[in-house]
């Protein structure tokens, strides 16, 4: 056979061709006929009451068809923006939900909040048009910064909303914890702030609404990591469409990062005023709006202590931790600093009490959901922080402490304290081989002969443990997801034996129409080239779930194996017809079903042809046509776990950090293709390491503008920041879902933040400055660490 | 960006006229700065008057005393340039480390002058190397040229024609950028001219300066040395998320010790 796929093989991506040669296909490259733009009038201000709104000089300008406010929208009774999943405080109540209308009605809560919509002939009308609006803005006072939002006099964000408290949630027994505090016999304190990040996904948000009127039919081309989601949420939440009036479809999106698993305003507004004024609409967002209305990432503020025995043996630990959910909460922005962070706080130690109490927070800035890793990598950064902070205090080596406090291989399924079952995992070997590839047992030369030049080294660890597959739908819906989070697959054979693979997840980056491609040629011996694998339209693909935490492949890789089976079994019994044996005695092997014991066989393809073409076939017991679906709920989250080592020189004199050698050593079960999930770890780590030395997400205290806002003012980070990664893999196979696998897409930023700043503390604390930095740990912060007193 | 009338003159006196004309003229040349400026709506410009078609902008000419570039030359083209290499090597060295590729290849060193981005690099070169600034209409010293952010002593549709560098026995250019748009947030360009030692900062201050301390100190012993101990004051100086005005004073003496060494 030609080109049949192993798993495990490192085959080029599929997708490439196009990505490389320009012609991918994204919303953005749609020609609608009689296509209208949009333009989303922003607020300037952070905390502003519309006293007034006049539309008229924009409604008559140049090529105007309609102008919406905030009225319109409420006259219309368009549905506010939704939040998915319900978090109950300590007490037992929901979080609080104030309205997010999609556009403002008379207050706007952040720079860039939606004040108007104009539709025009062409996009620069509508944007002339927006700029004839007069707003009267009565502007009040903003609160922007997290530490002070819930203080008493602090500016309100919403009325409904008392002390602009979200939710107090906890989780863990604090009676317990306070007892192991009772009798440490040292205890390591913290504080850290998890900086603000914004998403930049290479292609910015987009949509493209179509409504046609003979049928009633709404057609939503949009930047999704979810279209299914995003078609229910508008469906049954807010607009009313019927769901089978609605298609929406997410065509090539260029990266995502969970930015856009989320339901927006302009999408919504899209469809709704394609309906109002009988046209298409197309609207892509700019560079700016990019900065300031994709949901955000992370900004916690944390306090943490945890207690030892004299050993160093973890016996409690306790955080307290503000989130920040910007000015409303985006679709789930609830469950990240909650159940994606909170549940991880065990790491991959025993630490047999931990106790953690988040209060969200409103504030005056754009919304706050989840960003690759998503409460994982806040709960890493702040573990193996003080991890490295305690061993520092106790005089252990960090590598030491860990290795002393890590669950057993033999302790699996291991229950922590903070509501997780981990499923596999084999700590030590990982981090002996991170050891190892980084020369650890070298450092010390090494160092010192940085010191010789002025210069200061440090080498830092991460040893982390996410729960990514999301997710098992009866335990999520538990914790108060509004969704079930299974996913589909469809194999539907032609009657010339290729076939097309139907996922409901979906790929924006991640290499799915490889990877997926791969099992099917893997599992049923079907050439690539003869392979499909067909994602992100509603109308042709089964209700699917979509792609965020890192569930595509343990998920959705899943679903496409059931259905693979189904595919098998039929195919026995049209196999066996065909060579007139008994079913029990036909195998399935190298995509040819064969009579065991004989040189008897029929090619899969050949038995697709007779379920197509049933002349001679066995039609009282089976079915024609060669098309199975499948359905997959996983019984667990799947828990890659890994290390990683950092080591960086930092430049006193300037502040400068360089990474000099990063260390990647990842379990992540079975791997499908070697190539994609370096690809993965590649840029999660460069990721993680824009979050710990570059990026951050700036706000003025006192007029609440984003400072950040262009690629001028907020740093991205770019090849030349980075060396090159040396990766290393220890596989323990999940045990619960057929692949074995456990998911990649996220680990290496989820490591890399502590990786980074254990390595920049290691390093300044030749100088005593170890304890006086925060990320980004930018040159300029670096300097003033070293340089105060 | 604004609807604008576009014009595309093939000599620099149609080019004069075209602006003089207008009643908002805006010159262009590799657009850089401008093109980003007007699709921000950040400006108004009635007309837009693009220099790329007038071919005796672009070059370079060296001569024993020093090196001529044509207002339209690109940073690329500096960079590449062996002749500037063999003249003034700080000078290729610093065009090579402006912005990025697509910049480099667009960028020219007239729009750069002219717009006089307190973060730019050049301004440094011409204030220490004492360069003149050539117009349609006149000779400009460097030090009078640069007047303030953003601000230079170009009169209303006055274009620059080439910029002149006399040769240095010694110079090196250190630049600090800034880590998110790589402009420099500190850049210290020291000379050893015909006049004596000479050290300019961009993107510490306002506009581009001299640190007469450091002249001094040099003057006495060119050496890295000589400059460490120079502080210049933080008083006046930018001060941003990326930096604050102390940390930039800071790195001004760290980034005129480096400069120093490099130009030996
Ligand atoms: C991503 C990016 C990174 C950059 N990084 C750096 C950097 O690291 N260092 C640095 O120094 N610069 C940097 N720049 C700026 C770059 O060097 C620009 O090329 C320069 O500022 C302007 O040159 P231009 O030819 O593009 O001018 P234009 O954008 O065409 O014009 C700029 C201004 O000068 C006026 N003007 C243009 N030509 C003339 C003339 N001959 N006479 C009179 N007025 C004129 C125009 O009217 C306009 O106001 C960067 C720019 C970008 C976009």
């Amino acid at each position: 056979m030609s080109n049949v796929s192993k798993i495990g093989d490192r085959v080029h991506r599929k997708e490439d061709r196009r990505f490389l040669t320009g012609t991918g296909r994204y919303v953005d490259d749609l020609q609608l006929s009689r296509c209208t733009h949009a333009h989303f009038l922003r607020s300037p201000h952070a905390h502003a009451r519309i006293k007034g709104i006049d539309t008229s000089k924009a409604a008559a300008s140049a090529g105007v068809v309609a102008v919406f406010t905030g009225k319109d929208t409420a006259d219309a009774k368009v549905g506010g923006l939704i939040c998915g999943w319900v978090v109950k405080d300590k007490h037992g109540v929901p979080h609080k939900a104030p309205g997010h209308p999609a556009i403002a009605l008379d207050t706007v809560r952040h720079v860039g909040d939606t004040v108007a919509m104009v539709i025009a002939d062409t996009a620069a009308n509508a944007r002339d048009a927006a700029d004839k609006i007069e707003v009267d803005y009565e502007v009040l006072p903003a609160i922007v910064d997290l530490t002070k939002a819930l203080s008493a006099g602090a500016p309100q964000v919403h009325s409904d909303v008392p002390g602009n408290l979200c939710y107090d949630w906890e989780l863990g027994d604090k009676a317990a914890v306070d007892a192991a505090f009772a009798k440490a016999a040292h205890v390591t304190k913290i504080d850290v702030v998890n900086n603000r990040l914004i998403p930049n996904a290479m292609e910015p948000r987009a949509a493209a609404a179509e409504y046609d009127r003979g049928t009633g039919n709404y057609t939503l081309h949009t930047t999704s990591q979810n279209p299914h989601v995003t078609r229910l949420v508008l469906s049954a939440f807010v607009l009313g469409i019927p769901e089978h009036k609605l298609r929406v479809i997410a065509p090539d999106v260029g990266g995502g990062f969970g930015s856009k698993i989320f339901i927006y305003a302009e999408e919504t507004l899209c469809v709704w005023a394609a309906g109002k004024v009988g046209r298409s609409i197309k609207w892509t967002a700019d560079r700016s709006e990019s900065f300031m209305t994709d949901a955000h990432g992370r900004d916690h503020v944390t306090h943490a202590e945890i207690a030892m025995d004299k050993d160093g043996k973890f016996t409690g630990f306790r955080i307290d931790t503000i989130a920040n959910m910007g000015a409303y909460l985006s679709t789930f922005a609830t469950a990240v600093p909650t159940y994606l962070y909170g549940t991880l706080l065990a790491g991959q130690y025993t630490t047999p009490a931990i106790h953690v109490n988040v209060r969200a927070a409103f504030t005056h800035t754009t919304p706050v959901d989840a960003y690759r890793g998503a409460g994982r990598p806040e709960a890493t950064y702040l573990v193996e922080s003080i991890v490295s902070k305690a061993a520092r205090e106790i005089g252990v080596d960090p590598a030491e402490l860990r290795k002393r406090n890590f669950i057993a291989p033999t302790a699996f399924p291991y229950q922590t304290p903070v509501a997780l079952t981990y499923d596999s995992g084999n700590y030590v070997p990982i981090i002996d081989e991170a050891m190892k590839l980084s020369d650890y047992a070298g450092f010390g030369a090494r160092q010192s002969a940085a010191k010789a030049k002025g210069k200061l080294r440090g080498i830092g660890i991460s040893s982390y443990i996410e729960a990514c597959g999301l997710a098992p739908s009866a335990v999520v819906g538990s914790l108060g997801a509004g969704v079930g989070q299974w996913e589909s697959a469809q194999l539907r054979f032609n009657p010339t034996g290729n076939v097309q693979v139907l996922t409901g997840s979906h790929s924006h980056g991640q290499g799915h129409e490889t990877t997926f491609a791969q099992i099917v040629s893997d599992k049923l011996g079907v050439p690539m080239d003869q392979i499909e694998v067909v994602h992100g339209d509603t109308s042709q693909v089964p209700f699917g779930m979509g792609t965020y935490g890192s569930r595509s492949l343990a998920v959705g890789g899943s679903a496409i194996m059931k259905a693979a089976d189904k595919i098998i079994a039929k195919g026995k019994k049209i196999a066996a017809h065909l060579m007139e044996a008994a079913e029990a005695d036909i195998v399935f092997e190298n995509g040819t079903f064969k009579v065991s014991g004989t040189d008897k066989n029929v090619p899969l393809a050949q038995a697709v042809f007779a379920a197509y073409v049933p002349h001679n076939y066995p039609i009282d017991k089976v079915e024609p046509g060669m098309d199975e679906n499948a359905f997959y709920d996983p019984s667990n989250f799947t828990y890659p776990s890994g290390t990683q080592i950092c080591e960086v020189e930092i430049d006193p004199d300037t502040g400068v950090v360089e990474i000099v050698h990063f260390v990647a050593v990842d379990d992540f079960g079975n791997i499908v293709n070697p190539m994609v999930v370096e690809g993965q770890v590649h840029g999660g780590i460069a990721q993680g390491v824009g979050q710990a030395l570059m990026e951050a997400a700036a706000y003025d205290n006192a007029t609440g503008q984003l400072l950040s806002g262009s690629y001028m003012d907020y740093t991205m980070p770019r090849a030349d920041d980075l060396p090159s990664f040396t990766l290393g893999y220890k596989t323990t196979p999940c045990p619960h879902n057929p692949l074995g696998v456990k998911g990649c897409g996220e680990a290496g930023a989820i490591a890399a933040p502590a990786a980074v700043m254990n390595a920049v503390r290691d390093a300044l604390a030749q100088v005593g400055a170890q304890d006086r930095i925060e990320m980004p740990a930018t040159p300029q912060r670096v300097w003033a660490a070293i340089n105060a007193r | 960006m604004y609807d604008f009338a576009y014009h595309k003159p093939k000599s620099v006196a149609d080019a004069a006229a075209a602006v003089k004309k207008a009643s908002d003229g805006k010159l262009m040349s590799g657009g850089m700065t401008l093109i980003p400026t007007l699709k921000q709506r950040l400006a108004h410009p009635s007309d837009v008057v693009d220099l790329a078609g007038v071919s005796d902008l672009v070059g370079i000419k060296v001569d024993a005393t020093g090196v001529t570039i044509g207002a339209m030359t690109k940073h690329a083209d500096v960079a590449s340039s062996a002749d500037v290499a063999r003249a003034i090597p700080a000078l290729a060295a610093l065009a090579g480390g402006i912005g990025d590729r697509q910049v480099r290849n667009r960028g020219t060193i007239g729009g750069s002058v002219a717009n006089n981005d307190p973060a730019a690099d050049y301004p440094a070169a011409l204030v220490a190397l004492g360069a003149t600034v050539t117009t349609n209409e006149r000779k400009i010293a460097a030090e009078d040229f640069f007047k303030g952010m953003f601000e230079t002593a170009l009169k209303d549709g006055e274009i620059v024609t080439s910029v002149s560098f006399p040769t240095a026995t010694k110079a090196a250019y250190m630049k600090f950028p800034n880590p998110a748009s790589r402009y420099a947030m500190v850049g210290v360009f020291v000379a050893q001219t015909a006049s004596g030692p000479r050290v300019a900062v961009t993107g510490a201050g306002p506009a581009v300066f001299r640190v007469k301390a450091m002249e001094e100190a040099l003057a006495k012993s060119w050496s890295a040395d000589a400059v460490a101990n120079v502080k210049v004051p933080a008083e006046g100086l930018n001060s941003d998320i990326h930096a604050s005005a102390e940390y930039r004073a800071h790195l001004v003496t760290v980034m005129a010790k480096r400069a120093v060494a490099a130009a030996g």
